[in-house]
């Protein structure tokens, strides 16, 4: 701009002015109104109408307390994954880390340990499977989709060479706060810890050194090397990370059902990778933001809910996240494809 | 131009020597595996076990060809058990409707559903451009969820089915079942195709080098689309196979399987990369998953220690292959990861 002469003709001005209305930045509010996240509010609030309208029940603050059982232990652990997605790694071993992290918890409970010790068995069980992902990928140089592949098998596996097809169902007292507890009014603990990780994974993520480094690795792991970020150090903290938040995940299911066996949380992976890529983190890494995950587990939530409503069937809600997690790829192409949306945001 | 042909031969020599090593190094691995329980338990080794070995592996042998394909290509198909699954409810469903209707046309539906449902597959990666994990995550749940839709969660028996459809597979032949020879048969096509036609080394460039592939005038997602409807064809015509030989039909059929065709395929030497493996490997990566299971119960392993040690298996034999892929390994640091 310093370089035009301080007098211009008038026309020189109005077209000066025209070509920055078409070069400017949009507007914030059309930012706002383009983003992936204001659909999820949208589809959310239609979502929610159409619930309210379809059933008397569903506008009952302790139903919908109860609602939010169905998806916040999925979305304690999405959150992490949606870090790790955006660094450009997955891990599809979550479930199979949540059923060991469960086994692993009933075995200190029938040796009689405390609930506090139980729940730190949960958590080190998950975190040690986290870093075993983590050294697979980093130390190995495993492709992370093998390396998680295979430890699916193995952490799922193990569960159920130790208990076989047993139940262990005696918890010691004080144990079940974390799944069946409330913190405040119709608040469950559960929902308050996923919104106060929440919180901390969107500072992190989008106020820290270290979440523009996460996406500085999603964007390109190599120039992000190059730029002495250390790239493996990162990839294995979001690995460690995500294993810990699938122990609290199985602390959390664990004590909410009160029972272990080695065949819970089955088919799980598929709903935490479907909830944060419909939050619009791209699956090829670089892109996402914590608001989005949070906003698609609660769509999630409430689609889930909405069919229980409407008594579907657990196996045909797969079809729908199926079918969610397909479409919600595949639409931003075609609609990129056919010049609706630019195709820079995703 | 003139050159490049030149130093692709020396290179790929120098490839075929290391793959010839690893393929016989596993064979060995098989041999040991097979002698050490032969020690204790010789009826393992008696022609009669062996058949039954074979026989109980041939589904994964023809599965896990067809995932290789995918895999050279670059991608994988998550979705290959649940579209084994909901094949071979519909062919079981159909089979009891119609037990007059003979083995020729129930082959011909499986074979044609397992080409549609990996054909869905093939135009969302090759079309839209999306990642096939993502994608064959989605239709896994979607395959399995619609075998629920059609049987309302009911069982399809053996004794809905007919003799025609239950006996095909087992017609005995030379000592062997006809299932064990279609596995061969398989095994054959897949060696003929992957190394003497064009469309079958297309795959292996496809997912070698993608730039080149393109360059060379091969569309690398379309030679993807290939790979999907094959893999589809095979899990559809595995889906009549498997409720044929297990003679019941349900919503779990086969759940989980899909990851014993990848363990093949990745103890067999596949790179999981894309644009790396040989038939041998892969043959030999599932007669090692074959023989482990069946050598389990014999030397008093519960059945529920199968999962870990599968896990397990896969997991040292990635970590292996990690090692020995030089290739894979400097790929990983200065270029891009396939998704």
């Amino acid at each position: 701009m310093n370089a035009l002469p301080e007098t211009t003709r008038p026309d020189e001005a109005a077209g000066r002015a025209a070509v920055e209305r078409y070069t400017a930045p949009p507007s914030r509010l059309a930012r706002i109104v383009r983003s992936w996240e204001f659909l999820l509010v949208v589809l959310f609030a239609a979502g929610f109408v159409a619930c309210s309208l379809a059933s008397p029940y569903f506008l009952d603050i302790w139903n919908l307390s109860d609602a939010t059982f169905n998806f916040t232990e999925k979305a304690i652990v999405a959150l992490p994954m949606a870090l790790l997605i955006i660094g450009r790694e997955i891990d599809i071993s979550v479930a199979g880390i949540i059923a060991l992290a469960s086994v692993m918890m009933g075995l200190a409970a029938q040796a009689g340990a405390a609930w506090w010790i139980v729940a730190l068995v949960g958590l080190g069980t998950g975190l040690a499977c986290g870093m075993v992902n983590g050294a697979l990928v980093t130390l190995f140089r495993v492709p992370a989709i093998v390396a998680t592949i295979g430890t699916m098998s193995l952490y799922r596996g193990v569960g159920y060479a130790i208990l076989g097809d047993q139940v262990i169902k005696s918890y010691p007292e004080g144990f079940e706060v974390f799944g069946q507890g409330y913190a405040w009014g119709p608040l469950s603990i559960e929902f308050a810890i996923f919104l106060g990780l929440a919180a901390l994974f969107a500072v992190v993520l989008h106020r820290t050194v270290v979440g523009r480094r996460l996406f500085a690795i999603g964007n390109s792991p190599t120039v992000a090397l190059f730029s002495g970020i250390a790239v493996e150090r990162y990839r294995f903290m979001l690995f460690a990370v995500v294993g810990l938040a699938s122990g609290l995940a199985s602390v959390c299911l664990t004590s909410r059902l009160g029972s272990t066996r080695p065949s819970i949380a089955v088919g799980w992976e598929l709903e935490i990778i479907t909830m944060v890529v419909l939050g619009g983190v791209s699956i090829l890494g670089g892109v996402g933001s914590i608001l989005g995950v949070v906003l698609a587990a609660l769509l999630m939530g409430l689609v889930t809910f909405g069919l229980g409503l409407l008594n579907v069937p657990g196996i045909v809600m797969q079809i729908v996240v199926g079918g969610l997690l397909i479409a919600v790829i595949s639409v931003p192409v075609v609609l990129t494809r056919a010049g609706i949306i630019r195709p820079s945001r995703r | 131009m003139a050159a490049a042909p030149a130093a692709t031969t020396t290179r790929r020599s120098a490839l075929h020597r290391w793959i010839a090593s690893r393929d016989a190094a596993l064979a060995a691995l098989n041999v040991v595996l097979a002698v050490a329980v032969a020690l204790r338990f010789p009826d393992f080794v008696a022609p009669s076990n062996l058949a039954d070995i074979l026989d109980d592996t041939a589904i994964l042998f023809l599965l896990a060809l067809a995932q290789m394909c995918v895999i050279l290509t670059g991608a994988i198909d998550l979705s290959v058990a649940a579209n084994l699954a909901l094949t071979g409810v519909t062919v079981a469903l159909v089979n009891a409707a119609h037990p007059g209707l003979g083995v020729a046309p129930i082959i011909v539906l499986a074979l044609v559903m397992g080409a549609a449902l990996g054909a869905f597959n093939a135009v969302l990666v090759w079309k839209l451009r999306l990642p096939s994990i993502v994608v064959t995550l989605g239709t896994l749940a979607v395959y399995r969820g619609c075998i629920f839709l059609i049987t309302g969660g009911a069982w399809v028996n053996s004794n809905q089915m007919s003799d025609a459809f239950l006996g095909f597979i087992r017609v005995p032949f030379l000592g062997l079942t006809l299932l064990t020879w279609i596995a061969l048969a398989g095994i054959a096509a897949a060696t003929w195709f992957l190394n003497f036609t064009v469309a079958g080394r297309n795959l292996y460039v496809a997912g070698g080098n993608r730039s080149a592939a393109f360059y060379a005038g091969i569309d690398p997602w379309r030679m993807q689309a290939l790979a999907f409807v094959i893999s589809g064809a095979v899990a559809g015509l595995c889906g009549y196979f498997w409720v044929s030989r297990f003679a019941v039909a349900y919503v779990e059929v086969a759940q989980g399987f899909e990851l014993q065709a990848i363990a093949a395929c990745v103890i067999g030497g596949v790179s999981i990369a894309g644009g790396l493996g040989t038939v041998a490997g892969v043959v030999l990566g599932a007669l090692f998953l074959g023989l482990v299971k069946n050598a389990l119960p014999l030397i008093g392993i519960s059945p529920f220690w199968q999962m870990a040690i599968a896990g397990a298996v896969i997991t040292v034999a990635v970590i292996v292959n990690a090692r020995g892929d030089g290739r894979a390994a400097g790929r990983r640091i200065l270029e891009e990861k396939a998704a």
